[in-house]
């Protein structure tokens, strides 16, 4: 089973010295315990592009699909036998971070 | 056997095997959701045979294989239709939870998935009432004065999180496991205040259904955890209070408070079953938590035959104990209303005042201040502090109460 464990903040790339090195340490442990699937910072709403070629001709529109005041401002994609393992490794995800995380399953 | 014992019977096993039923095919197949229509199902076909048949030596073991097979049979039509689905529970089932010894019991597995943290608080409540107490969607519906299709949903898109975000079936690891029997604990006794001082403007003040249930679901937890000192705490805690019943409500309707219960009403075999308890967590010497001074301070008002022999400082003691546990406004507000029966109203009206910034819009609040008020004398602050609590008071019964010892005021 593999979850999506998305870090909210209202900036991005906003991680202090200390957060980064947190951060590292995690993946390291992610790593070594066969959690790890992926992870990654993304660039800010204001860099994104919405494409839609549903209609034959695609269309591009600049900026975010939902221009909300939080956003996802990276992810860690981690296996995990059930929902109380991810939740344990995404609480220290928080921790390492600073930040709040929502985790999804993916299907 | 006649149709009446028979139905007696099932009502008995409805009561008893429900969530052994439900947990056991859960562990089998892995769905609860399956497992809830399988239950459903197997007490149907129960209500339908045992007339005629007659009620089998076993009826647990009739009713858990009667489910069983009702889940391969839905099972196998699914697997016809949708493969995916077929193989999503396969793949749950691949993984049994591990045996955890004394505290491995099915229904325990299944109380602790339906109370899981991930769920909202008024989900947690709604699925362990149906998969663990057996009530049906409409009466739970009903408890809680919701739409039906509203608790329905309720209840199908838990069950769906559970299954996509395999919210796992068995008992927490023992790190975890305190945490997670206290989340089952607030479950109940969130059920439990339901029913005993239920919200909105309903002709009946204490669902009697819902407390019942809440103490049943107590007593089970207790059997599969004696020896966790909260679990225990929390069945006295409902024990003491449900004693206390039917001398809580007046034949008018009206709300009863502690000092003006007649007391000879109150339940005494309940009491013996409270006081034994709180006693044996006193023997144990292990410092109690939130539930277990809860219920020694209802142990201490219910010892008292009048009012006027309370040991109100052995009351302010078990509050100061309870503050260093849960040091919330409302703790502090109930000591306060202790301290008023020992050193008198103004020492007492002192303290509440200085929860007004937190309390404010807490009915009780007003309704403590306009008692400690109305003994000083100040009769016209005192009718201001009732019509607050008036307008907040969420509970017929409890307003009609109000009411009255507002309109009893002399006119100041």
């Amino acid at each position: 089973m593999k979850y999506m464990v998305s870090v909210i903040d209202d900036r991005t790339g906003s991680a202090t010295a200390d957060e980064m090195t947190a951060i590292h340490a995690f993946n390291e442990r992610l790593q070594a315990d066969g959690n790890w699937v992926f992870a990654s910072g993304l660039a800010g709403p204001e860099t994104s592009t919405v494409i839609d070629n549903r209609g034959g001709e695609p269309l591009i529109t600049d900026g975010p699909f939902l221009e909300t005041k939080e956003y996802f401002a990276g992810f860690w994609i981690m296996a995990a036998p059930d929902l109380d393992v991810a939740l344990r490794l995404a609480a220290e995800g928080s921790k390492a971070c600073n930040r709040r995380v929502e985790v999804r399953p993916l299907l | 056997m006649s149709g009446a014992d028979v139905r007696a019977e099932i009502t008995r096993a409805h009561r008893e095997e429900w969530a052994r039923v439900v947990a056991s095919v859960t562990k089998r197949f892995g769905d609860l959701d399956v497992a809830e229509e399988a239950a459903a199902e197997a007490f149907a076909a129960a209500v339908e045979r045992w007339p005629s048949d007659g009620v089998p030596a076993n009826p647990g073991a009739w009713l858990t294989t009667t489910a069983n097979r009702r889940a391969i049979d839905r099972l196998r039509r699914e697997s016809k239709r949708d493969d995916k689905q077929k193989e999503a529970g396969l793949v749950f089932g691949d993984n049994p939870p591990e045996p955890l010894g004394a505290i491995d019991d099915e229904r325990l597995r299944l109380i602790f998935t339906c109370c899981h943290p991930a769920l909202a608080m008024q989900t947690r409540v709604a699925l362990t009432l149906r998969m663990v107490g057996g009530l049906t969607v409409p009466e739970i519906a009903r408890a809680f004065l919701v739409q039906e299709a509203t608790m329905g949903q309720r209840i199908s898109r838990a069950k769906a999180k559970i299954k996509a975000a395999r919210i796992p079936y068995r008992v927490p690891s023992a790190a975890d496991l305190p945490a997670r029997v206290s989340g089952v604990l607030a479950v109940l006794f969130l059920v439990y205040n339901e029913g005993y001082l239920a919200t909105g403007p309903d002709p009946d003040p204490v669902r009697h259904d819902l407390t019942a249930e809440a103490i049943r679901l107590a007593r089970l937890i207790r059997t599969l955890l004696p020896d966790d000192g909260e679990v225990a705490g929390l069945l006295a805690l409902m024990l003491l209070t449900e004693a206390r019943r039917t001398a809580r409500v007046s034949p008018g309707g009206e709300l009863v408070s502690l000092d003006e219960q007649d007391r000879g009403t109150w339940d005494a075999a309940l009491i013996a079953e409270g006081h034994r308890l709180v006693r044996e967590r006193l023997a144990s010497g292990v410092a109690p938590g939130r539930y277990q001074l809860l219920a020694a301070i209802n142990a201490v008002h219910t010892s008292a035959r009048d009012v006027r022999d309370t040991d109100w400082s052995q009351v302010i003691a078990l509050y100061d104990q309870l503050a260093a546990v849960d040091p919330s406004p409302v703790v502090v507000l109930n000591r306060a209303v202790a301290v008023g029966e020992l050193d008198g109203p103004a020492v007492a009206l002192a303290a509440v005042d200085r929860l007004g910034a937190s309390l404010a819009g807490y009915h009780a609040f007003h309704a403590t201040r306009a008692e400690l008020l109305r003994r000083l004398g100040r009769t016209e602050e005192a009718r201001a502090a009732y019509d607050e609590a008036i307008a907040l008071a969420g509970n017929t019964a409890e307003s009609a109460a109000l009411t009255r010892r507002r309109d009893r005021l002399e006119s100041g």
